[in-house]
């Protein structure tokens, strides 16, 4: 190993994959360092889990390179996947077996010294909160101890790097802020994390860095402030007019910054909120209106646009 | 593309975990076995026995004991590889879990089919036993019993993987239960010999039908005698054994890694 400056644990060029009716990740680039925990942000389809599994080993390119380690993933899976640790989308926990089972069963496909393994994942269980089910079924667990045994079962082999894919989807907020807290003590512990969401109040929290993708390609990265100040601005204002159909309105609001219509309610991406809203109010009759934070909602939202995903 | 798979001991890690699952339920997957062999021993050897009396001079008991035991060796692991092989992949998504640690798809395939092989030989061997508490054949052969069990269990076990890798759902097994493994069953010379049968039905028997190979098998084992005709039987499984078992790995890996 190079122990100089450190390389980056992924590099992607030009990574693709094509499907037969679809291109789901089409040429993208991305590096990622180690002891970062980095965000795939993206509607649905958007080519988030695809990307990952790539990543994993588990899903063969269409084109294009991918290091993982400074490994090529089409050479060198074995030696890359020891190194991962991965909680998938769906919980495929092992419904047969018990908890502590279903984590020392993962720990021998790894080849894992079976004494090591057990100790190990009663740590694992310590970590997730969930020691006192060690020996229940997996399907008396809520949902939220399912995702938290399923994210132990992705750490039995100590990786260097976790690549979690939508790990709090569908959970309550106790749950997700565990899982946080959780992804934030990894790093800290030097594990670096990848992890797919849509939630952008997950990608603040949790990520150092995020790269936007859509359609299969990544349209932005960076840090989240960084990416809100660029495309949001630090502040937001809402305003409902009386007459949404008013014929000048949208004209009129966009002299002001970027416009985006909500329903009856209109979002203006503009520099000096307090002096674009009188500019409005001497034009335009408002129902009521509000300036609020950006986020990184605003940020995704602009730039994937606004209509429904399937 | 590779011709032969990429394999490795990790393959038993598979093993392993499916068999740690069946050992929870003793009773169930080991005695059971044993109450459909008495049923058929009851009704039609000692039962239709009655009017057979005896064929080529063999008592109708005797003849239908090595029947069931081959019955046996393909019921177990043809099963074990489309049902729960089907829900393991489909349902519980355990294959994919599997994958994506350091053991791979051919291996997780291997895994299985091994594994059904080895439900075909512990079947194999309790409906043995229970042919030989009614005293129809010697004990001494039973660990050529699970042997020929475990070997043809990867012969059924491909066959079934193979199904498990094309059928668009659960349902569709019924396809090769009812056009292939039923059939098999009555027409491979299990419970008459198969010159009763026209020979053109029994050529095709003897071409497509592996059971038709085991049983003959199995009857000389067990009853005698030991013919040269056996070699063809026995290299007939090895070889359609070997081609299904890699034919059933390709079409696996084609179903699972997109």
């Amino acid at each position: 190993m190079n122990s100089s400056a450190p390389e980056p644990l992924v590099v992607a060029r030009g990574l693709t994959k094509r499907f037969p009716d679809l291109t789901a990740v089409d040429h993208v680039d991305f590096a990622i360092q180690p002891g970062e925990v980095v965000g795939f942000l993206g509607p649905n389809g958007a080519g988030k889990t695809t990307t990952i599994r790539m990543v994993t080993c588990t899903s063969p390119l269409s084109d294009g390179s991918l290091l993982v380690f400074g490994l090529d993933v089409t050479s060198h899976p074995r030696e890359i996947k020891a190194q991962i640790g991965v909680v998938p989308q769906d919980n495929n926990y092992d419904p047969d077996l018990s908890v502590i089972e279903n984590l020392i069963t993962y720990g021998r496909y790894y080849r894992l010294d079976p004494k090591t393994t057990e100790s190990r994942a009663r740590e694992l269980l310590e970590f997730v909160q969930l020691t006192d089910k060690a020996d229940a079924r997996v399907e008396e667990l809520s949902g939220g101890m399912k995702r938290r045994l399923i994210m132990a079962r992705g750490l039995i082999n100590q990786p260097r790097m976790l690549v979690l894919d939508e790990p709090t989807t569908g959970l309550d907020p106790q749950a997700r802020r565990l899982i946080w807290q959780r992804i934030r003590e990894l790093k800290y512990s030097g594990v670096t994390v990848i992890i797919t969401t849509h939630y952008m109040d997950e990608a603040e929290q949790v990520c150092d860095r995020v790269l936007v993708i859509d359609a299969g390609k990544v349209i932005a990265q960076g840090t989240p402030a960084g990416l809100i100040a660029q495309f949001a601005g630090s502040e937001v204002l809402e305003v409902i007019p009386e007459n949404p159909e008013q014929p000048d309105l949208l004209a009129t609001l966009a002299t002001c910054g970027h416009v985006q219509r909500l329903g009856d309610k209109f979002e203006l991406f503009a520099g000096d909120c307090p002096n674009t809203l009188e500019t409005i109010r001497s034009r335009i009759k408002l129902v009521s209106f509000g300036v609020r934070r950006a986020t990184l909602e605003d940020v995704f939202i602009r730039l994937t646009g606004k209509e429904l995903r399937d | 593309m590779r011709l032969l798979p990429d394999l490795s001991t990790r393959l038993w890690s598979v093993w392993q975990r499916n068999f740690q699952v069946f050992r929870r339920l003793f009773w169930v997957n080991f005695v059971l076995p044993m109450a459909e062999p008495i049923l058929y021993l009851v009704a039609l050897g000692f039962g239709l026995g009655m009017f057979v009396k005896e064929i080529g001079g063999v008592p109708y008991p005797r003849f239908i004991a090595p029947g069931l035991v081959s019955v046996a060796m393909m019921y177990a692991s043809f099963f074990e590889c489309t049902f729960a092989s089907f829900v393991r992949m489909y349902y519980q998504r355990t294959f994919d879990a599997i994958i994506a640690t350091p053991v791979n798809v051919e291996e997780v395939v291997a895994g299985e089919i091994l594994w059904g092989a080895t439900r075909s030989a512990i079947n194999a061997t309790m409906v043995f036993l229970v042919v030989v508490l009614f005293g129809l054949a010697p004990a001494w052969c039973l660990p050529l019993v699970a042997g020929i069990g475990f070997v043809c269990g990867i012969l059924f076990g491909s066959m079934g993987m193979i199904a498990t890798a094309l059928v668009p759902s659960i349902d569709f097994f019924n396809y090769p239960i009812f056009l292939y493994i039923t059939p098999m069953f009555l027409f491979s010379g299990t419970f008459f010999p198969l010159s009763a049968l026209p020979r053109a039905v029994q050529t095709v028997s003897w071409a497509i039908l592996p059971l038709t190979h085991i049983v003959s098998i199995n009857r000389a084992l067990l009853i005698g005698p030991l013919s040269t005709n056996l070699f063809w039987s026995v290299a007939w499984i090895l070889v359609v054994g070997a081609a299904t078992f890699l034919i059933a790995i390709r079409l696996m890996k084609r179903r699972l890694i997109k």
